[in-house]
């Protein structure tokens, strides 16, 4: 209520109307299928894919690997032995996500009392208790490896972080972060163009990037041999999963 | 675009093995030493490094007892963790950790702030006055 107006009574604001969104509608046009499904070019008979295709569907209908992508910060909950309690909770941030089919794997990375420590868990281990997504965001590149360079701000996470909510089921939002490196001499030499890291602030001089150019092999992305068009693949697979997984 | 790992060709005709560059703790290498001991954390004029690994293979893993060179002094030492990948669900860290022993394996430190992965547990008998001064665990 206005305090000090003018005695009219002000016209009446009719509330907004509530606008209906039909998330089942959005998530089937949102399309996500795990790398892991798509199976590696090569010669191997596709009924081995499906076999492990099979087994994969099995073990998601009875624990939920959530949609994740590199940058991700996920908190893993393992069985251990050893451990009081019997688990293992480790927070970290996705650096990477390799293998295909059952030996799917993906590398947590934080950095814990000064201490960068990283693990590399199978997506598909029965030790696995829960994967659970606290951070959602995407980088510019799909392999993170170059974290281990970085200053260590860039690859702390709080342990006892609260999941970041998420409210729209759209698209995954990207972080253009440009991080910034220690000192040189790194693991690898990341400024050459056949790692095509987009996420580091360079702070090298002129000539050494222009030297890191000499190893650019701008002929590689016509090479018709190393052509390998997933999207049909893709398209079958997704459609096969999501029948399974309806079951 | 996986850990770069060196294939091997399985033909019979060319069968050269390809050992991978070694970051697990062998003879010579520079080591840190994450207690809180005096000998671990005074500065000298050179970094701790192994002499000799008490394994039958030249390797330490974690959980191996080494024999390392201090300010002029041999000393035993337990590994708590390398920069070489280990099985999968095992902690990798970025540096080469090691706890400082006596010969019948008491730690001289008093307290490790760094992480220790939960595997060392399994030696429990052998190691359990070190694992009872380990604040956190991997």
């Amino acid at each position: 209520s206005r305090a000090g107006g003018d005695g009219k009574p002000e016209k009446f604001q009719p509330p907004p109307k509530p606008v209906i969104i039909d998330k089942q509608k959005q998530r089937a046009e949102r399309r996500f299928l795990s790398p892991e499904f798509i199976p590696p070019r090569g010669r191997t008979d596709p009924l081995k894919y499906y076999m492990e295709r099979k087994d994969m569907i099995q073990r998601r209908k009875v624990f939920n690997i959530p949609e994740f992508y590199v940058g991700h910060v996920l908190a893993v909950t393992t069985a251990d032995p050893y451990a009081n309690n019997k688990t293992n909770r480790f927070v970290g941030i996705c650096i990477q996500r390799g293998g295909k089919g059952l030996g799917a794997t993906f590398v947590l990375r934080n950095v814990i009392e000064d201490q960068g420590v990283e693990i590399c868990y199978e997506l598909y281990s029965p030790r696995i208790q829960a994967i659970e997504v606290l951070k959602l965001e995407k980088r510019l590149d799909d392999n993170l490896m170059y974290l281990r360079d970085a200053l260590p701000e860039y690859s702390t996470f709080d342990v006892n972080m609260k999941p970041v909510s998420r409210l729209d089921h759209e698209e995954v939002p990207v972080n253009k972060l440009q991080v910034r490196m220690k000192p040189k001499p790194w693991s690898k030499r990341w400024e050459r163009p056949k790692f095509n890291i987009k996420g580091i602030k360079f702070e090298l001089p002129e000539s050494k990037m222009k030297e890191a150019q000499k190893w650019s092999q701008p002929w590689l992305e016509f090479d018709m041999l190393r052509e390998y068009d997933t999207s049909k693949i893709e398209e079958k697979i997704w459609k096969e999963v999501n029948e399974e997984l309806k079951k | 675009q996986g850990l770069l790992r060196r294939s091997v060709s399985h033909s019979f005709l060319s069968s050269a093995s390809v050992t991978g560059a070694c970051r697990a703790i062998q003879k010579l290498t520079r080591v840190r030493v994450v207690d809180n001991s005096a000998l671990g954390n005074t500065s000298y004029h050179r970094p701790p490094k192994c002499i000799h690994v008490y394994n039958k293979t030249g390797v330490g893993k974690v959980g191996d007892t080494i024999l390392l060179a201090i300010k002029g002094e041999k000393k035993k030492a337990l590994i708590v963790g390398h920069k070489m990948p280990g099985p999968t669900m095992t902690p990798r860290f970025d540096s080469n950790n090691v706890v400082l022993i006596e010969d019948n394996g008491n730690p001289i430190g008093t307290r490790i702030k760094t992480p220790i992965p939960y595997i060392l547990r399994q030696k429990e008998g052998q190691f359990s006055k070190v694992l009872a001064i380990a604040r956190n665990f991997v």
